[in-house]
């Protein structure tokens, strides 16, 4: 509750109401309790309140149980990470207690379910601790069963006691979640939530008020990474897909699995991750452009087939939900390792697209984006997003979806004549011509991954295949060109530029006004066209003595990060310098910061 | 209605009325000259997806064909008309991802026995069970050609190749039987010795409504010369017909024909009507689409962000 600022008495008179504009919450407990619902309800009552919202969440790899914490960062300002510390814990378990007690800010306050937790007396001095028989409770609001299921709800109403949340909206959602089941579901929610709310805080004297946001002129939408990339999948006009489960990349398949016929479209789970995307090129070639994706494991078997589609100049789009590698590695961590493997993975000379949405709403834009530039330039475009976008639910202004939907209905008239690796009509970019299409000349495409002459049919000629070559780099280098010129977060001229890709984009911003704050020269930079590059980087860099790249991978061998590599290998700038870590976790702005300081005071 | 993705092109403003459409003959199907040695067998397989294309007036723009890696799988490059060379082992699930958004196209594959049963092997199983309507004819050989003799799956016991000297030791796969097995519901074998007996069965897969697997021998007269000359009659063998009473649809019996010694029987062994992957998910989609009757795309991706506020 950074930012306290107005102490004012509240309506009933005894307590005192605080008002603040923003609130760090995190909810520990184990993976079966609901804890992801209570935070889902929070996120999604800030969207219908126009307020922002982040969310940050850990679920363990394992088929049931285990630790989870599910963190959520309300605000009635820009909100542009899950925040590096708490104001609250509301804790389950004894261990959920002693492993994040340490996240939260000395003098926050510790919410926990007497049933489980017995507080320890050296933390009661740091921390403002208030016990509630959550467990216990929460048997007795519903009746006595016995069972604590829906203690995730009574806590909720905890928690809207404690801020003062909006409690018909609140109590609409609940009905939302619950209506169509049983009605004695929704009662029991219902039941649950009220007792919580009902709950005598008698110990915990403040209660808090957000202030009022700004109005929006559009309504919000809540959803996380993985939904709306899918969503903007759909907006863009794909209508065929084909995957292989995978962590965390699954939500995405299965989404679309569900929605797509609605569309008169269908996804196909496929028996492996080769199968996947030899179906999505298939169906590619057959007039419409498809998805496939995977997580990095997946995205190795596929490397062989996206080779394919480079040379053959087939349309695709490729989404990679990056975790934590090598290998299996951690399945439900965060992690920007897969970077390389994105924009070089394969053998041969393959140039392809590779763009990072750097948060859940750009995630939708970028879907569409990805689709429109795989059409346009004929090629695979990769979207390299990861674990904590897609798992983090935030709230974003509704998309204009009448203005934005497309149709890529491909055209099937016929042609005069067609050559579809013509070196020099459009600049070299062809147009794929799918089957069902009549040609006139009588001479038909072939779609090949042998080198080849302009119809598609195999040559070892020694000029064709430099010309081909050159043909394939020199669309990217179109597309580079036709890219929006970037601008930095900040002056444009300081000490330090922070650059990013992908989720990293909100925790450098937070650092730059931070670090602003303090009189520091600090700025940033974040790129969502990893490969391509936009032009003019050089430029922007130019105005600073450091340019630091912030990114979630390991330093390598040679103490630069997979992104530093290629900026470094582009620009053969010396000042550009690497900021990495592998823990799994999201980057809190107090590490960005920290590790600048340092950094910057070493020479290059 | 809301637009599908299972567009049927429309009627090109060239073509006339199907009726007064003559076959194309081979000259206007011939594209590159076979890079196959002299004496191949697959010369005449070609030739008879030529004769194929001419009697059951398939059009240029109707045609697609598909194939992997190996000597058989440059067939596309062969044939005027729509085609994709694609990586080794994944003709299937590419020709899939065409069948499955494109109903209006009859996809062929042609590929080797490496292609189709080693490094293809999983995709050969999980498109049979899936029963996706498409056609693939293997051209057996019994031998990798285009790598010049090393050992296929389909290679006999104690054949001597590059890779095994002093002969297979291998067990080699029996195709007919694999398909049985994986769920394909129609397959045949037969041998590009006898070219009517290639026609008769390609026209047959490709009137079946589902997965139609041909096994065709064909012999690679560089690296396996007389591998099956015991089913050619002109070299003294036997070619053996299924006989006229047996039951296609009785899936042990079809399995018991595939186990006989070789040369065995040629025909179809197995054909049973099963609902097709292309029909189950059109049914998905029709049952989804008529709750969407009269609403644009946006309008249906609207409904879900609605609930998303």
């Amino acid at each position: 509750m950074s930012n306290a600022i107005a102490d004012v008495p509240s309506s009933g008179g005894a307590a005192k109401v605080t008002k603040i504009n923003e609130a760090i919450i995190r909810i520990a407990g184990n993976s079966q309790d609901g804890i992801q619902a209570i935070g889902g309800f929070l996120a999604r009552l800030a969207g219908r309140s126009e307020q922002e919202v982040m969310t940050f969440m850990t679920i363990p790899s394992t088929i049931s149980g285990g630790p989870s914490i599910f963190q959520v960062r309300i605000g009635s300002g820009e909100v542009l990470s899950a925040g590096d510390e708490a104001d609250m814990l509301l804790c389950f378990y004894q261990h959920s207690y002693e492993d994040h007690i340490k996240s939260v800010k000395l003098g926050g306050i510790v919410l926990y379910d007497a049933d489980h937790v017995t507080p320890k007396p050296e933390w009661q001095e740091s921390y403002r601790h208030v016990g509630v028989n959550i467990s216990s409770l929460t048997v007795e609001a519903i009746g006595g069963t016995g069972r604590d299921k829906g203690k995730n709800i009574y806590a909720m109403g905890l928690l809207a006691k404690i801020f003062d949340l909006n409690i018909p909206k609140l109590t609409k959602l609940i009905e939302e979640r619950f209506g169509g089941k049983d009605q004695s579901i929704v009662t029991n929610a219902l039941n649950c939530f009220n007792a919580g709310y009902s709950h005598s805080l008698e110990n915990l004297l403040k209660t808090y008020q957000f202030f009022d946001s700004e109005k929006k002129d559009r309504h919000q939408v809540v959803m996380n990474g993985n939904e709306a990339l899918a969503f903007g999948l759909i907006a863009a006009g794909v209508r065929f897909g084909a995957g292989y489960p995978i962590t965390p990349w699954s939500d995405i398949m299965e989404l679309l699995r569900r929605e797509l016929p609605k569309y008169g479209g269908s996804f196909i789970q496929t028996e492996d991750e080769i199968a996947a995307v030899s179906m999505a090129i298939g169906a590619s070639y057959g007039g419409r452009v498809a998805v496939t994706g995977s997580s990095g494991p997946g995205i190795s078997l596929k490397t062989e087939a996206i080779g394919w589609a480079v040379m053959a100049e087939m349309p695709l789009v490729i989404v990679d939900v990056q975790r934590g590698g090598p290998s299996t590695g951690m399945p439900t961590n965060v992690e920007q390792s897969d970077l390389n493997i994105c924009c070089f993975g394969g053998h041969g000379d393959s140039p392809r697209v590779v763009i990072a949405p750097t948060g859940v709403e750009d995630c939708f834009y970028t879907a569409i984006e990805a689709v429109n530039i795989a059409r346009k330039y004929s090629t695979p475009v990769f979207i390299l997003t990861d674990q904590g976008i897609a798992t983090r639910i935030e709230a974003f202004k509704e998309p204009n979806l009448e203005k934005i939907c497309q149709d890529i209905s491909p055209d099937f008239s016929d042609r005069a004549d067609h050559k579809p690796y013509d070196l020099t009509a459009n600049n070299g970019i062809p147009q794929h011509v799918a089957p069902g299409t009549k040609i006139l000349s009588g001479k038909y495409p072939i779609a090949t991954g042998l080198e080849h002459d302009e119809l598609g049919h195999p040559t070892g000629s020694p000029k064709l295949h430099q010309l081909m070559t050159d043909k394939r780099r020199n669309k990217l280098r179109r597309l580079a060109a036709e890219l929006p010129q970037l601008k930095t977060y900040g002056p444009s001229e300081g000490q330090i530029l922070l650059v990013s890709w992908g989720s990293s984009e909100g925790a450098i911003h937070e650092a730059v006004d931070r670090a602003r704050a303090v009189g520091e020269g600090v700025s940033c930079l974040s790129i969502r066209h990893i490969n391509p590059l936009p032009n003019g980087l050089e430029e922007i860099f130019k105005g600073f003595h450091h340019i630091f790249v912030v990114e979630l991978n390991d330093e390598g061998l040679y103490g630069y990060g997979q992104f530093a590599s290629i900026l470094r290998t582009r620009f053969a700038d010396p000042r550009i310098r690497s900021i990495t870590k592998s823990d799994g976790l999201p980057w809190k702005v107090k590490e960005i910061l920290d590790k600048a300081r340092t950094l910057a005071s070493k020479k290059a | 209605m809301s637009e599908t993705l299972i567009v049927q092109p429309a009627i090109s403003t060239t073509t006339p009325p199907a009726g007064e459409r003559k076959g194309l003959t081979k000259k206007e199907i011939a594209a590159d000259h076979p890079t196959w040695c002299p004496g191949c067998g697959d010369f005449s397989v070609l030739a008879l997806y030529f004769k194929l294309i001419e009697k059951r007036k398939i059009w240029h723009e109707k045609i697609t064909t598909i194939a992997g890696i190996g000597c058989s799988s440059r067939f596309p490059y062969f044939v005027q008309a729509h085609g994709a060379h694609f990586i080794h082992g994944r003709a299937l699930p590419f020709a899939s991802g065409v069948s499955l958004s494109r109903p209006d196209l009859h996809v062929f594959v042609f590929g080797g026995d490496g292609d189709a049963f080693s490094i293809g092997g999983n995709h050969f199983n999980h498109t049979a069970r899936k029963n996706v309507k498409l056609t693939y004819c293997v051209m057996d050989n019994w031998v990798y050609g285009l790598t010049k003799k090393q050992t296929s799956p389909t290679s006999p016991l104690g054949f001597k190749s590059k890779t095994d000297q002093w002969g297979a030791v291998d067990y080699p796969i029996n195709p007919m039987k694999q398909a049985i097995s994986a769920g394909a519901t129609f397959v045949a074998r037969t041998t590009h010795t006898n070219p009517n007996h290639v026609l008769q069965m390609m026209e047959a897969a490709m009137d079946h409504d589902g997965f139609s697997f041909i096994e065709c021998l064909s012999e690679c007269v560089e690296f396996y010369e007389h591998a099956f000359d015991a089913s050619n009659p002109r070299k003294g063998g036997v070619f053996n017909e299924v006989p006229k009473d047996h039951d296609v649809t009785d899936e042990l019996a079809a399995y018991k024909m595939a186990g006989e010694d070789f040369p065995g029987k040629f025909g179809i062994f197995y054909k049973v009507n099963k609902p097709t992957k292309n029909t189950k998910e059109n049914e998905i989609v029709k049952s989804f689409q008529s709750k969407t009757v009269g609403m644009k795309d946006w309008q249906i991706l609207q409904k879900n962000f609605d609930r998303m506020k």
